[in-house]
């Protein structure tokens, strides 16, 4: 973990209600894909915890969705602001394991984590992308110039397979593809669907990114906390991403 | 030259800042971020007989100028604090460390100070602080400590478990917190803490539910800082024991005022986990907001 001040240098919507920012400053604190940046903002006590789309020599990007206040604000935070904030936090994804045939699968605003991962793999990942409709949509394009493969799902159907991301996955499955490791984040139901149908029934081991309200994001306040089959864990400190065999689900 | 030196039951402590329970571990993760003995000395997590998660998630809920949680004493057990807790503190902090316990009975608090106490740890043990009063545990913590008789009762089980220090960490969620005070000091606690979280709560306007899974939550941060300020003003002028004053510390000018109301020493909590070097920075900024306010040494008179 570093904290560090850091500049805004864009702060750009790409749909209705996801915008990008990206942070120019000390980008040393960041050792892995998953990771996640705590961002303190003005009139706000507890800082805004927001995974790493992406981090190279000139600094950080991120994808937030708005959500509440404290991301509503954020929406309106101008180029050349200066924001405090600790990054590096988390264990983040172990690409070690991807194997020949990684398969990405992101949902919503858990999709930006999987870009620095398809990013740094050496293998051409596999990214399925859920949706909600087609307005929702975005960087499509931005994993396809990576040289990943990408299938869209859309739970209305407005583009892409109509469903979830496990209903995109059932149709590779069922055109023979296979997959050696996979990496998911995305809201908790549908994580469950995934590690469902990907690796219990599709016998696939996996690393998934979890979410949850953080006091301090950094292991200190035992506010995040969950039950594993190695004991209790903080989802920020000896998370986010854990490991399919660790869950009790 | 200001001394920051204060003396806490009969042990000097090179300031007055104390890291509160719950807000800093047991310590050596924040040796990660810097060096630790820098500080007065600091409470460690919570810690009870028997290993414990907790309450269910969410546990934590924003508020304007500070936080709810209901984390509900989550910690590995006494037992497993002597075998690896304190062993890895060992290596980075080398000042008497303030030992926090919670219990379900008497009965535990006494167990987990005489575990403690005999262990092969102790010696890195400066004093007991006793949390009577969690909010966030049913059955045990906070209904200690709104009752004179049952607060009593704990400091009488725990008076002579050791021959350290006991520190009596008192609830705010009381009509009158000088009775409480008065009743540990009675019974021979050495000083008491104050003040625990404020019981609150939040819902969520999208799910029409309350926000923390446990419903209700205790409240910290700089919200509580008149309310933590007024009560040690009174436990002080009503107690002889030393009164160590918490509750939204931020600053060392909190420090001061803390001070200035009568406390002894100053624990800092939630604002560790806004800013991982809230208090060391508190420590380097006191000497010269002492100066700045013409205080050479503590007591303030």
């Amino acid at each position: 973990m570093k904290q560090g001040i850091y500049t805004i240098r864009e702060n750009r919507q790409l749909t209705p209600t996801t915008w990008r920012m990206k942070l120019e400053g000390d980008v040393s604190g960041i050792r892995a894909p998953g990771q996640f940046i705590n961002i303190k903002l003005d009139g706000h006590f507890l800082r805004r915890p927001i995974s790493i789309c992406d981090a190279d020599r000139d600094g950080i990007t991120i994808i937030y969705k708005v959500l509440g206040h404290g991301t509503e604000e954020m929406t309106h935070l101008a180029e050349g602001k200066n924001l405090d904030v600790l990054t590096g936090l988390g264990n983040g994804y172990d690409l070690d394991d991807a194997g020949e045939r990684p398969l990405l699968i992101g949902g919503g605003v858990g999709i930006p984590p999987l870009y620095l991962a398809a990013r740094c793999m050496k293998s051409r990942p596999t990214v399925i992308l859920g949706f909600n409709n087609s307005d929702e949509i975005y960087y499509v394009d931005e994993f396809e110039k990576l040289g990943a493969r990408v299938v869209v799902a859309t739970a209305d159907g407005s583009c892409g397979v109509r469903g979830f991301v496990t209903d995109a996955f059932r149709e590779l499955s069922e055109a023979g593809e296979t997959f050696t490791h996979f990496y998911t984040c995305g809201p908790e139901p549908m994580l469950r669907a995934v590690y469902d149908r990907v690796y219990i029934k599709g016998g696939i081991s996996g690393q998934m990114s979890f979410e949850e309200r953080m006091g301090c994001g950094f292991g200190a306040c035992m506010g995040c906390s969950m039950k594993t089959a190695n004991g209790n864990k903080r989802v920020c400190k000896d998370g986010p991403v854990f490991r399919t065999e660790e869950l009790l689900w | 030259m200001v001394d920051t030196k204060v003396d806490l039951c009969g042990i000097t402590i090179d300031n007055p800042v104390i890291p509160a329970s719950g807000t800093f571990g047991y310590g050596y993760e924040f040796a990660e971020l810097y060096d630790i003995n820098c500080l007065g000395t600091f409470s460690f997590k919570g810690t009870t007989l028997e290993p414990r998660f907790g309450n269910e998630t969410p546990r934590i809920a924003e508020c304007p100028a500070g936080m709810l949680n209901s984390v509900g004493l989550q910690n590995p057990g006494v037992d497993d604090v002597i075998r690896e807790e304190l062993p890895t503190l060992e290596r980075v902090f080398h000042k008497p460390v303030m030992a926090n316990v919670s219990g379900f009975s008497t009965d535990e608090y006494a167990e987990v100070i005489r575990r403690l106490d005999r262990s092969r740890m102790a010696d890195m043990i400066g004093w007991y602080e006793v949390n009577i009063s969690c909010p966030n545990v049913h059955g045990g913590g906070m209904s200690f400590g709104t009752d004179p008789k049952m607060a009593a009762s704990v400091v009488k089980a725990v008076r002579w478990t050791t021959d350290k220090p006991i520190i009596i960490k008192l609830s705010p969620n009381v009509t009158d917190i000088t009775e409480i005070a008065i009743a540990c000091e009675t019974e021979g606690a050495d000083a008491v803490s104050l003040i625990n979280t404020l019981m609150g709560m939040r819902f969520d306007l999208r799910t029409r539910k309350p926000i923390l899974a446990n419903v209700t939550g205790g409240l910290s941060g700089p919200a509580v800082f008149p309310v933590a300020l007024r009560m040690v003003y009174q436990t002080a002028k009503a107690v002889r024991i030393p009164v160590i004053g918490m509750g939204g510390v931020s600053s060392a000018e909190d420090v001061l005022e803390m001070m200035m109301a009568g406390a002894a020493a100053v624990e800092v909590g939630a604002a560790n986990l806004v800013d991982p070097y809230a208090s060391q920075k508190i420590v380097r900024d006191l000497p010269e907001t002492m100066k700045k306010f013409g205080i050479e040494a503590f007591p303030v008179v």
